[in-house]
């Protein structure tokens, strides 16, 4: 018996070898203070240039500049830096589109554009950056603009960020004032001028095309691509749009090295990330954190947990108002980087985190969202301009339950007919919201319908009263005023 | 503000160092060399379109129809209605067919489920916010929304909320464009149009998503000749014709192709006419003449053919005209003739604007036979010869053909305002300047252009110093490898107009290699009446020894720009006309004539292209065909004309002037005539200079003609257009006087 059990056993155990000598399974989050990219995040020690190269800004960027655009550009592909604006792309990519082939011979001027329309609701992440650490994005400017051959910047910052702009123009007194910025930046014979532009806060000039047409003078209305900004952008030439935290991070990322940024993370998701975590969590925050840091950590970690206890928790947004809620099981499942969140039907968008505990009202919540889009789509294209008003008004009625039941299914399909037919993404970003509504509340939206159904009778399409419609007139027959409930099922 | 993205183009480009000036031209330049074909896949058939074509032409080319609101292949693309959505292999998306540049080997569907569901999407988006009032809305019929909802959009709405449709302020864009925004599906199509045609480059949009407005945020009239154009445009009924409104539906009216001879510019249209009446004129596409557009003029004249017709004959009997017979009337045209006692040069012929080549032909070989030279025009100075003589056709077409108007890269206009003169014309001038790097002079008086330009002077010294190569604008068209200098029509009615054209010619000899090479000929006449060329080419003008000649029988074949002074006391008049105007006034025997809509003619435009111009209703009461007339009156004066047919006249135009039969061509003058005609010119004694300067021919565009002057519509433009600034002093002086 025993021989023949050991026997087994070794033989068990040299199948199972691999497993055996796998590494231990590797857990994210916990960043430590000499990690952090943002050390003045809070605006605790001071944000002028003297303070700044005390943390550690501007510290042989010469030398980063001297090793060329393509040392740069490897850099960024190797750190596997992506953006952090919400759609993800690999930055290094991104930036190398800049310089094509042949791209000396283009004499046009080129531009950095950066991205400081922060307009996301929930996101705060680069309103923290340019008012605490405004001189990591001037910097990061001159970095990201000599990996591609710009020959200026410009940051475009939302309106309503006065004190934000007032840093970073100071930030960029300063860098010109010690020579850092201008003809010979940072001595480095390398010519780099940083304009400031200040937006009127629509949130469709956060779009990297609606934002050059901003910039040019014109409305914010999203471009046609192709062409992309790379080749046709700002003023029409070579034009890269890139967002704060992007760009702020480039410096540091030069300094450390690509492979101390690529040690944070999971594949594909590596480097630190600034998590903006508001709603119903005891201490709303911003904070440097491990990409890849599982959901329920980073809010019991840093944000002191959920009102009321973890159990209290509704659902989750957790990229900002454009991405599906999750409810709570898949809020403790969850890691906080792009892949994960995309499997599990949400993404990571701007990192924002929006926390809603069981006092919420949920449907209320997408409803104001609805809202959001409607008012700011910027009316360009047919699907996003009728379909966003369309979904507010439906949104309004479900929150008060005046609807039919069928219009919940109308409602999805209408969000299926925004979704990918538009010029640029927000039409997408409207109709996420929704989805996730639907896909994860539906029973609260079906008997919202019921109670206000008993209450006041039925409902037709629209939500009109039945009672209150005088059905001897000639009505249309599709009002779904005679149909015939369907048995109700019971959920489980 | 309000400008979408193409239109502020220019003046960013201009801002922007040199550098970006060339690159920018040379993206836009629509001449250059033939580009490289490309093949691709559209529902599994191989279709090969030029590279840089849109997937839509794509599509279109094999035989796939895409429907479309936004997209308009004379415009710049919008991308935004999303119905021209089709998919794309690889592509995750459906694509907007017209925004995506066709790539080579790419495979399209144009027909699967996803694609209809997606156009199926957007149609009821576009339908949700229409007020669906297809009965009472004029564009019923020829509506691209209700066409295309029949096939992708359902039968009945799931649009039900209660908060309603949409609702949208109505806007005044003048008398001849109405709106109905309620309608509107913000497809920009009449914005850009306005912005990069019609140079109106403040209508735009207002607001934001579904508050997004067409409008010109402070409200004001559309002033542009072409304005009439965004009615075509607009795809469903927001924008229709304020003049036709509620007239007719489409299905009911009769479609004759003919020709406009509101200008010499000879725009193709389409009359349409139910029963006698024309209801309304629409343009015709002809890429070498007008493209797509017609100046409001052509389109709302029409009303005009209405009013102060002359319908029978009529004899003046002391200070009033009675209605008389043909026989009568003929007759009182040959008993004038002879009790006039006229011979020779005292006979004396004027043709105006509108008449016909077959009835100036006829005209001609009637006064000819008379034993007369004196064939002269309605025109200032008219009664002379011209001064670029007519034995040679380049000195006085548009030599250089419309569509060359495009490869131009500096353009000298001398006296002359196209945006009045030739409005379809003018609209070249305009993109070509949006696009390229060209540019424009003027030697005149001021002109209120839809480009900017460079003015040069006003008077005939302006000209000398040009030719001698002062100024700014001449070392610019020193450095152009397609110059054009465009004289206008009234530069020969000039008194200094054999000095203008004496140092232009000589101009043009001397730099013969940029300005008259085998491609090229950069000396253009604008000419600005429709039968003007074709009088030239037949030759009705006066000898020279007629010049003076007192006229004793006087024979005005639609002449209304003359003058009644210019008419001797006592000589006979006979006016032949369709219209009670200016001419008929004089005379003592008027013939009634037919308009051009109510005759099968010949007309010759400015470049010397003959086009047929065809009937669509008939002449009104008692009133024949011009040429007929002649015929008639050339019997009853005993000098019977010998032709009993239009196809025997037309064998007589063959005859005298090949050109004006050879239909829809132009043809080039060669190169050693054109010479010859400059040497001509060349060799004019100029005479002492007057110096003054050169006007506008035309101070009110909406009112030249006969017919123009008998419209409704086009004295409610002139009232809105042209008088502001009268009204405004009327206003004042009587404010003055009650006070």
């Amino acid at each position: 018996m025993l021989p023949v059990r050991r026997a087994f056993s070794t033989s068990a155990r040299r199948a199972l070898a691999t497993v055996q000598d796998a590494p231990p399974v590797r857990h994210y989050g916990g960043l430590k203070d000499q990690d952090r990219i943002f050390t003045n995040l809070y605006c605790r020690h001071d944000h002028g240039i003297k303070g700044a190269q005390a943390r550690g800004d501007w510290h042989k960027t010469k030398e980063i500049l001297l090793k060329g655009d393509n040392w740069i550009i490897q850099t960024m592909k190797d750190s596997g830096l992506r953006g952090r604006g919400g759609a993800g792309f690999p930055s290094g990519l991104k930036w190398s589109f800049m310089n094509k082939p042949g791209w000396e011979n283009d004499k046009r001027p080129r531009y950095l554009v950066v991205n400081a329309d922060e307009g996301e609701p929930g996101t705060c992440k680069d309103r923290e950056i340019m008012r605490g650490d405004p001189h990591k994005l001037v910097e990061g400017c001159l970095v990201a603009g000599r990996a591609m051959n710009a020959t200026a910047a410009y940051i475009y910052i939302r309106g309503e960020f006065y004190q934000e702009a007032a840093h970073v123009e100071q930030a960029i007194q300063e860098a010109y004032k010690a020579g850092l910025l201008g003809k010979n930046a940072c001595g480095s014979g390398y010519a780099f001028d940083v304009y400031v532009h200040r937006g009127a806060g629509a949130y469709i000039c956060g779009e990297e095309t609606a934002l050059i047409e901003s910039l040019e003078g014109k409305q914010g209305k999203p471009r046609l691509k192709p062409p992309f900004p790379a080749d046709v952008g700002l003023f029409g030439c070579p034009s890269t749009v890139a967002n704060v935290e992007t760009v702020a991070v480039a410096p540091t990322i030069c300094r450390r090295g690509s492979a101390w940024f690529a040690g944070f993370g999971r594949e594909r998701n590596q480097g630190t990330k600034l998590y903006c975590v508001s709603g119903h969590v005891n201490n709303p925050a911003v904070v440097e954190e491990e990409m890849s840091i599982p959901l329920r950590e980073l809010l019991e970690k840093h944000c002191g947990g959920i009102r009321g206890g973890w159990d209290n928790l509704l659902g989750i947004i957790p990229g900002g108002s454009s991405v599906p809620v999750l409810p709570i099981k898949a809020c403790g499942e969850v890691l906080m980087d792009y892949d994960s969140l995309k499997d599990a039907g949400s993404g990571l968008g701007t990192g924002a985190v929006i926390v809603m505990d069981k006092s919420t009202d949920i449907v209320a919540a997408i409803a104001r969202l609805s809202h959001f889009y409607k008012h700011e789509s910027c009316g360009q294209c047919t699907p996003c301009r009728e379909g966003t008003t369309w979904l507010m008004r439906t949104m309004d009625r479900l929150v008060v339950g005046r609807a039919h039941h069928r219009e919940i299914d109308m409602l999805l399909e209408l969000t299926k007919q925004i979704e990918g037919r538009t010029i640029c993404a927000l039409g997408d970003a409207a109709a996420w919201p929704v989805q996730g509504l639907m896909r994860h509340f539906r029973p609260e939206v079906e008997a919202r319908i019921d109670k206000f159904r008993a209450e006041h009778g039925p409902v037709l399409f629209g939500g009109q009263l039945k009672s209150e419609v005088d059905f001897s007139l000639a009505v249309p027959d599709n009002l779904g005023g005679s149909l015939v409930d369907a048995p109700k099922q019971t959920r489980v | 503000m309000l400008r979408l993205s193409s239109s502020s183009s220019r003046r960013l480009l201009n801002a922007a160092s040199s550098v970006v000036r060339t690159v920018e031209s040379r993206g836009f330049a629509t001449t250059g060399a033939r580009r490289a074909d490309i093949t691709l896949t559209v529902d599994g058939k191989e279709v090969t379109v030029p590279q840089g074509s849109a997937l839509i032409q794509a599509c279109e080319a094999a035989g796939a129809s895409i429907p479309r609101f936004c997209y308009h292949d004379r415009l710049a693309i919008a991308g935004n209605c999303r119905m021209c959505l089709v998919e794309v292999q690889r592509s995750p998306k459906p694509v907007a067919s017209c925004a995506m540049p066709a790539m080579p080997g790419s495979v399209v569907f144009t027909n699967t489920p996803l694609v209809h569901e997606a156009r199926e999407g957007v149609m009821e988006f576009l339908l949700a916010n229409h007020p669906l009032d297809c009965p009472i809305c004029d564009q019923g019929g020829e509506c691209d929304l209700q066409d295309q909802s029949m096939r992708y959009g359902s039968d009945r709405t799931r649009f039900h909320e209660i908060a309603g449709k949409r609702a949208v302020e109505d806007k005044n864009l003048g008398p001849l464009v109405k709106t109905s925004m309620n309608r509107c599906i913000q497809c920009t199509r009449c914005v850009r149009f306005a912005n990069e045609v019609a140079g109106v480059e403040d209508l735009g949009t207002s607001g934001r998503g579904n508050d997004m407005q067409i409008g010109m945020y402070v409200e004001k009239t559309l002033a542009s000749e072409l304005s009439g154009n965004i009615v075509d445009l607009c795809p469903v009924g927001a924008l229709t014709s304020k003049p036709y409104a509620f007239h007719a539906r489409p299905w009911e009216l009769k479609k004759t192709e003919s020709v406009d001879v509101l200008d010499a510019v000879g725009s193709n249209i389409r009359v349409d006419s139910r029963g006698v009446q024309v209801m309304r004129v629409q343009p015709r596409v002809n890429d070498d003449v007008n493209e797509e557009w017609i100046s409001d003029k052509t389109r709302y004249a029409y009303d005009g053919l209405r009013f102060q017709r002359l319908t029978v004959p009529l004899i003046r009997q002391g200070d009033r005209f009675v209605s008389a017979t043909w026989e009568d009337a003929l007759n009182a045209v040959a008993q004038g003739l002879q009790a006039s006692g006229a011979k020779g040069d005292e006979i004396k012929a004027v043709a105006g604007a509108l008449a016909d080549t077959e009835s100036l032909v006829a005209l001609k070989d009637f006064i000819n036979r008379l034993g007369s030279d004196n064939l002269t025009t309605d025109q200032p100075r008219g009664d002379e010869p011209p001064v670029h003589g007519v034995d040679i056709r380049s000195n006085y077409l548009f030599n250089s053909t419309i569509p060359a108007l495009d490869k131009a890269d500096a353009i000298l206009l001398v006296g002359t305002n196209p945006r009045h003169e030739a409005a379809v014309l003018n609209s070249r001038i305009r993109r070509n300047w949006l696009n390229t790097q060209m540019e424009v002079g003027l030697i005149g008086e001021q002109i209120d252009a839809i480009y900017r330009y460079d003015h040069i002077g006003t008077d005939l010294k302006a000209v000398d110093q040009f030719v001698a190569g002062k100024g700014a604008f001449a070392e610019k068209f020193k450095a152009a490898k397609n110059p054009l200098i465009i004289v206008g029509s009234a530069v020969a009615e000039h008194a200094d107009g054999a000095a203008v054209f004496k140092a232009l010619s000589t101009f043009v000899q001397k730099n013969k290699d940029r300005l008259l090479t085998p491609e090229w000929n950069g000396f253009s006449v604008l000419q600005r009446e429709a039968s003007r060329t074709a009088a030239y080419d037949i030759g009705f003008v006066p000898s020279t020894k007629s010049k003076g000649v007192k006229a004793k029988f006087v024979y005005l074949l639609n002449a209304d720009n003359i003058t009644p002074d210019s008419i001797p006391e006592n000589a006979f008049v006979v006016y032949q006309g369709h219209h009670g105007d200016a001419g008929a006034e004089l005379a003592d025997v008027c013939l009634p004539g037919a308009a051009y809509t109510e005759k099968g003619s010949t007309w010759v435009n400015t470049e010397g292209r003959a086009q047929h111009g065809r009937a669509a209703v008939p002449p009104p009461g008692a009133s024949r065909e011009d040429w007929k007339i002649i015929r008639a009156v050339s019997e009853v004066a005993g000098v019977t004309l010998p032709y009993d047919s239009i196809l025997t006249l037309r064998d007589r135009m063959w005859e005298i002037a090949p050109s004006t039969v050879k239909y829809d061509e132009t043809e080039p003058t060669t190169l050693d005539i054109s010479a010859a005609g400059l040497a001509s010119m060349a060799g004019l004694s100029a005479g002492k200079a007057s110096g003054v300067p050169f006007r506008k021919p035309i101070t009110n565009f909406y009112q030249t003609d006969p017919i123009s002057r008998a419209s409704v519509t086009m004295a409610q433009c002139t009232r809105s257009f042209v008088d502001q600034a009268n009204i405004a002093d009327d206003a004042k002086l009587a404010a003055a006087q009650t006070a």
